[in-house]
């Protein structure tokens, strides 16, 4: 047990929190599911099931082309409504028509661990580095790393997202325990947590401190050719449920923020519900719907459903100042910026800071110092890992730690990035092309 | 502003592909994303943009550098009239001589540097990028003020093309482009770069500042009275003779090239830039202790054969180029060392080599610009020092587990 404090990062303390830190009792009634294949990264989707079909919640709905074992399952009982198809007939999404019955899979405990958790659906919700995929099953991972709070803006507590799981946390370490050679690190962001079985180390800091890579960075770093998991500590409660009870629990608690929420708040729900059934009236045109925090979430419009990881939704305003007259001469205290370029510094921002989509700038580039560095509390060269991945030069990129990072990892420096280069795009890019070429 | 915004909206098809105006689409695009901030929003990654951007970065820059433009409009008419004997000549009437003896300067630097960016950017149909906003005013502080308008259209000329446009534009070029300007004046029109001739303008404008220059005029530069001093007893003195003190040359009311001369104004710009973060605070002190340690070795062995080591340290920080150099020209982004560790060795090695050259090398008087255009050369091979230090500890790791 540690304390580790970092000192890069920082929180963006947006407005539209939520101020009163326990769930409420309402739960979000959804008639249909859907199911985002772009949400598992690293899988291939082939169907299980067809559109038209019957299914239980658990039962899988498709599975990764090269490791078979490997299923993304349904969340509810049900029909399969559709299964939406884009460009070149690459799966969309899947909608599951529920139909309320509880009807669900119960897994077979006396089976390898290892079958049990790449069946169950749960295996899709961990990443592996190198790449941040989803892992691939044959390989035994050097540690497991579990992230126990979430530090991006708004985000829920993960305290409260896993609520009564808590009792199954240390089963879920005792199953992990069995996958690795390594130790299961924890790293939580208070002192209090002590779970058995696992490395406890407490990260003190501000965003990202939260992401699992850059707890990797500070605790035992990814060198080429090791593999480590990481996942959060709701799938390590769900985990643990799993290998209690032999079912997966497909609810969660979904924190409902941003400045276009009348009323942040807690609301229980079902993986893949519509956004509709969660957000209600709080729906206005002009508005942004993420499924997830702003920096790392997806896009979703008023008919999306709830994306992975399946515990935040957070709605700005798109354009809240449409031709902005000469904003760049600004004096408006009310434009924040990180930098004291801006008279924003001056103020305290105490009822939190409102922002839009607009990009604010057109694309240039690399000219600040220091920008991404200071986003990020590893030890890494980020400016030069970037200019490694976009000039794809691999012997660069393996010595200045891509194996170590995630896309994730620089979504702070693209917020801050002056010259508003899509830093997750490039490091996502560069991640998967690096894993076509050492396939 | 939405008359100006319809009539935006408006002419906009004329300059789009196929339109009247299909030549001037970058034009076009520069004027309506300088006038209205673009309505566009993220469409991968992040959801939120932090307000700040090249443009407000570039125009920070240029409120930085306002102090040393309007001192040096003020200094330049003190000059004229120190030389035609009048000292007491109102303080607006030496501003406007100044103003009036600046403005072409100004006009050329901006018009021949944004007429290729244009020019550049429709070329590859990218958008106008702000760079040259900086560039634009910095070299008409660092070129000496008799310099002919067309020398100037000339250098800025071919700084914008070959030390800029040929590496990509703004954010990728790999020397100082106004230095590149002075430099190619420097290099190619020498006599007309130095000596006594180029830093007080004597002739009226307008009519403002009529008058003979007198007997005592010399002209000269302290560091181009340094360069042709013999002797063991080193004074310094104004363009009319009267000895001069250091805090003088702190001050700036002293012959020089326009922006370099008022170390006060110049610590203004500093401030600016160094609240806002913009500049590289590492570099910057570290130019000046670097120039502060050469400058005192010098001044521990000074010989009548360098007479510029006869200068106490403190008086080579505030004559010449110097505090110019390191606070607007050493702290550019783009040329200079990148990392942390870097950016302290690259500082210190331009304070070094600015006092060496100046000190002892008879060929020129100043070394700043020199010091600063070698160091923009080795900034690359800094960073690659410094991040092998993180490669090979990333390799350690593999090895030592």
């Amino acid at each position: 047990m540690s304390v580790i404090k970092l000192k890069r990062g920082y929180n963006l303390k947006l407005k539209g929190g939520i101020e009163q830190c326990e769930v409420a009792q309402n739960e979000a009634v959804s008639s249909s599911y859907g199911i985002v294949p772009d949400d598992f990264t690293g899988i291939i989707p082939r169907l299980d099931k067809k559109a038209g079909e019957a299914i239980k919640a658990g039962e899988p709905l498709y599975h990764d082309k090269n490791y078979e074992q490997v299923k993304v399952v349904s969340p509810v009982a049900g029909v399969i409504k559709e299964v939406r198809r884009g460009e070149r007939r690459k799966i969309e999404a899947i909608i599951i028509e529920g139909n309320g019955s509880e009807e669900c899979v119960k897994h077979d405990l006396s089976k390898p661990v290892l079958d049990i958790l790449v069946e169950s659906g749960l295996w899709v919700m961990m990443r592996q580095r190198p790449y941040d995929v989803v892992p691939n099953p044959a390989v035994r991972p050097r540690d497991i790393f579990v992230t126990a709070f979430d530090s991006a803006p708004l985000a829920p507590s993960l305290q409260l997202v896993v609520g009564d799981k808590s009792k199954y946390i240390e089963k879920g370490v005792e199953v992990l325990s069995s996958l690795t050679d390594g130790n299961v690190y924890i790293g939580c962001d208070n002192n209090d947590m002590a779970i058995g079985g696992a490395q406890v180390n407490t990260f003190i800091g501000p965003h990202p401190a939260g992401n699992a890579g850059v707890q990797i960075a500070n605790v035992k770093p990814v060198n080429k050719g090791e593999v480590v998991w990481t996942m959060d500590i709701v799938t390590l409660a769900r985990i643990g449920e799993l290998f209690t009870t032999g079912k997966v629990s497909h609810d969660t608690v979904v924190a409902l923020t941003g400045e276009c929420v009348a009323q942040p708040r807690y609301v229980k729900a079902t993986m893949g519900c519509t956004i509709e059934s969660l957000l209600g009236s709080d729906i206005n045109d002009n508005s942004r719907i993420i499924s997830g925090n702003v920096l790392t979430g997806a896009k979703v419009g008023a008919n999306g459903y709830l994306r992975a990881p399946y515990r935040h939704i957070t709605v700005i305003p798109e354009v809240n100042k449409p031709d902005e007259f000469m904003g760049w001469a600004s004096l408006n205290p009310n434009r924040f910026s990180l930098y004291r370029t801006f008279t924003s510094w001056m103020c305290g921002h105490k009822d939190g800071i409102s922002m839009d989509a607009r990009v604010k700038g057109g694309e240039r580039a690399i000219v600040r110092l220091d920008e991404y560095d200071n986003m990020l509390p590893m030890d890494i060269y980020a400016e030069f890992l970037i200019k490694a991945i976009i000039a794809f030069d691999i012997d660069k990129m393996e010595q200045l730690g891509i194996y170590e990072i995630a896309p994730e990892d620089f979504a702070l420096a693209e917020f801050a990035c002056t010259s508003k280069l899509e830093l997750q795009r490039i490091v996502r890019e560069g991640l998967d092309r690096m894993r076509a070429e050492m396939a | 502003m939405k008359f100006l915004r319809k009539y935006m909206d408006r002419v906009k098809p004329q300059f789009m592909p196929g339109g009247r105006f299909e030549k001037l689409q970058s034009v076009y695009d520069g004027m309506e994303t300088f006038l209205f901030t673009p309505n566009t929003t993220s469409h991968s990654g992040v959801h939120i943009h932090d307000g700040n951007d090249l443009k407000r970065t570039m125009i920070t820059v240029v409120v930085a550098l306002l102090p040393a433009l309007l001192f040096a409009m003020y200094n330049i008419g003190y000059q004229h009239f120190l030389a035609i004997g009048h000292p007491e000549a109102a303080g607006t009437t030496m501003f406007v001589y100044g103003l009036l003896a600046m403005l072409p300067c100004i006009v050329v630097s901006y018009v021949v540097g944004l007429g290729i960016e244009f020019i550049g950017a429709q070329i590859h149909h990218k958008e106008i990028q702000e760079g040259f906003l900086v560039t634009g005013i910095l070299i008409p502080l660092i070129v000496p003020i008799n310099t002919p308008l067309w020398m100037v259209a000339v250098a800025t000329a071919f700084a914008v093309i070959f030390a800029k446009e040929v590496f990509g534009g703004t954010g990728m070029n790999i020397f100082n482009v106004a230095l590149i300007t002075r430099a190619f004046l420097f290099f190619a029109y020498p006599s007309r770069m130095s000596g006594d001739a180029a830093f007080v303008k004597t002739d009226a404008i307008f009519g403002i500042g009529q008058g003979n220059v007198v007997d005592s005029f010399t002209g000269a530069t302290p560091l181009g009275q340094i360069a042709t001093h013999v002797g063991d007893t080193l004074q310094l003195n104004d363009v009319v003779g009267t000895p001069i003190t250091t805090g003088d040359a702190f001050m700036g009311l002293i012959a020089g090239s326009p922006g370099e001369t008022s170390m006060v104004a110049i610590l203004i710009g500093a401030v600016i830039l160094l609240v806002t973060g913009i500049a590289s605070w590492r570099v910057m002190a570290s130019v000046f202790v670097g120039g502060l340690a050469m400058a005192s070795l010098a001044h521990a062995f000074p010989t009548p054969a360098y007479a510029a080591s006869m200068l106490d340290p403190l008086a080579q920080l505030c004559y010449g180029g110097f505090a110019f150099a390191a606070v607007f020209m050493a702290t550019d982004p783009v040329t200079g060392a990148r990392t942390r560790i870097g950016q302290y060795i690259y500082g210190f090695l331009i304070g070094v080599f600015a006092i060496l050259i100046r000190v002892y090398n008879g060929g020129y008087p100043e070394g700043a610009m020199l010091a600063v255009l070698l160091m923009n050369a080795f900034a690359p091979l800094i960073d690659h020092c410094v991040v092998s230090f993180n490669i090979k500890r990333r390799l350690n790791r593999i090895t030592t587990k």
